[in-house]
């Protein structure tokens, strides 16, 4: 239950970066390959953020689908586990995409004097 | 890197408004420091912006910011890794991050290479579990110098308890730290603590699927110990099955099958041990 952990650093990082400010929503990236549940994140949010000044804020996620690149031939294609094998016959694979664990950004609400 | 301004990691963060350009509410600030902050104002649009009649109290409108972050979530821990990679390297010390599933014999693993080598190389152990200390007592009957690190509810170490760790354990230079990981092959496999490698430990008396059921783990390892091979006769497991899968999901991967019991197979660990605790020391 990884996804605790990480939620809680969301909710740090957010409230860091906001300055006191209203959050209206926090976008997060998750790549599909990340080992990270977004429904996990979801329900660990809810939980989370029970008495922080998070409880009216959106929780937006966005997805984002694996992507390898065969290291022998080069070829590139969509893998949605962390393995596979290219045309070629290799499986040496660098993942180009679908890794991200971010907090891409926040919205905030606050009055301009 | 970023994706909006091709800034690197580590970099001031910037303030940005990922609107369209013809919005009439949009307006731009440019701070002291000379952020520029542009945002739009959440009002009717028959407000005049620039009126005569305009005062602070009628701009004290509610503004929305978009706050481009592209924070990664594990910063802070991949953060503190770094430090403890870097002071591993400073000291000469083999970090190893032992991960397995509960019961792999990792503990057995871990007396029987100490025993074996501890004449020859000094070694010291960070012995995670989420409670008890049943094992760093079994480490310490080794004679070698332990620290236990209960994480409770926890299910995995982090960068942080390593650093205290460290402290307390003061672990001599040009020595070996293994760190054992709380039994788990899910969440470790996140979190980076400064070693130099993963060691994923599996057994015989597991699936020999693992490596394909916990691709994370055996991508991030650099080495896999098939451990109790001495029980391949009495039990269905495919060894090279095993290997292939691992292979599989990480082709990279160094393997080694081994019986911490029996003492069958130790020799190659111990010369990978050997040799690469050779190419940290600086000449």
């Amino acid at each position: 239950m990884h996804e605790l952990g990480i939620t809680e650093n969301i909710i740090e990082i957010a409230l860091k970066h906001a300055q006191g400010k209203k959050i209206n929503r926090i976008t997060l990236e998750i790549g599909q390959l990340s080992a990270i549940l977004p429904d996990s994140i979801e329900f660990c949010f809810d939980a989370c953020r029970l008495g922080t000044p998070l409880e009216n804020t959106v929780l937006e996620m966005i997805e984002i689908p694996g992507l390898a690149r065969c290291r022998r031939c080069g070829t590139e294609f969509a893998i949605a586990e962390p393995f596979g094998i290219c045309e070629c016959g290799s499986m040496d694979l660098a993942f180009i995409q679908g890794q991200e664990l971010q907090i891409k950004e926040l919205e905030l609400e606050e009055l301009c004097v | 890197m970023c994706v909006t301004c091709g800034c690197s990691e580590g970099a001031e963060v910037t303030l940005d408004y990922l609107g369209t350009k013809e919005d009439p509410a949009e307006h731009r600030h440019v701070l002291a420091d000379g952020t520029v902050i542009t945002h739009r104002h959440e009002h009717s649009e028959t407000h005049d912006h620039h009126s005569p009649r305009d005062n602070a109290a009628l701009h004290a409108q509610a503004h929305r910011t978009t706050l481009t972050l592209e924070q990664n979530l594990l910063a802070k821990n991949d953060q503190l890794a770094a430090q403890n990679r870097t002071w591993f390297q400073e000291q000469e010390i083999l970090g190893l991050n032992l991960v397995s599933s509960p019961g792999s014999g990792k503990t057995t693993l871990l007396t029987r290479t100490i025993r074996d080598l501890q004449e020859q190389i000094p070694i010291s152990v960070i012995e995670g579990d989420q409670a008890t200390s049943n094992d760093a007592q079994r480490i310490r009957e080794t004679g070698c110098n332990v620290v236990q690190i209960n994480t409770g509810t926890g299910c995995h170490l982090e960068a942080a308890m390593i650093q205290k760790g460290l402290h307390e354990l003061a672990p001599s230079p040009r020595s070996i730290v293994m760190i054992e990981n709380v039994g788990n092959l899910v969440c470790p496999a996140l979190f980076d603590l400064g070693e130099q490698a993963k060691v994923v430990i599996l057994s015989v008396t597991e699936g020999e699927d693992k490596p394909m059921k916990y691709p994370h783990m055996f991508r991030a390892s650099q080495v896999m110990i098939l451990n109790k091979i001495d029980l391949l006769p009495y039990v269905e497991f495919d060894g090279d099955r095993c290997v292939e899968y691992a292979l599989k999901v990480n082709p990279k991967l160094t393997i080694f099958q081994v019986s911490a019991t029996t003492g069958e197979g130790l020799e190659d660990w111990y010369g990978w041990l050997k040799n690469t605790m050779r190419s940290l020391v600086k000449i």
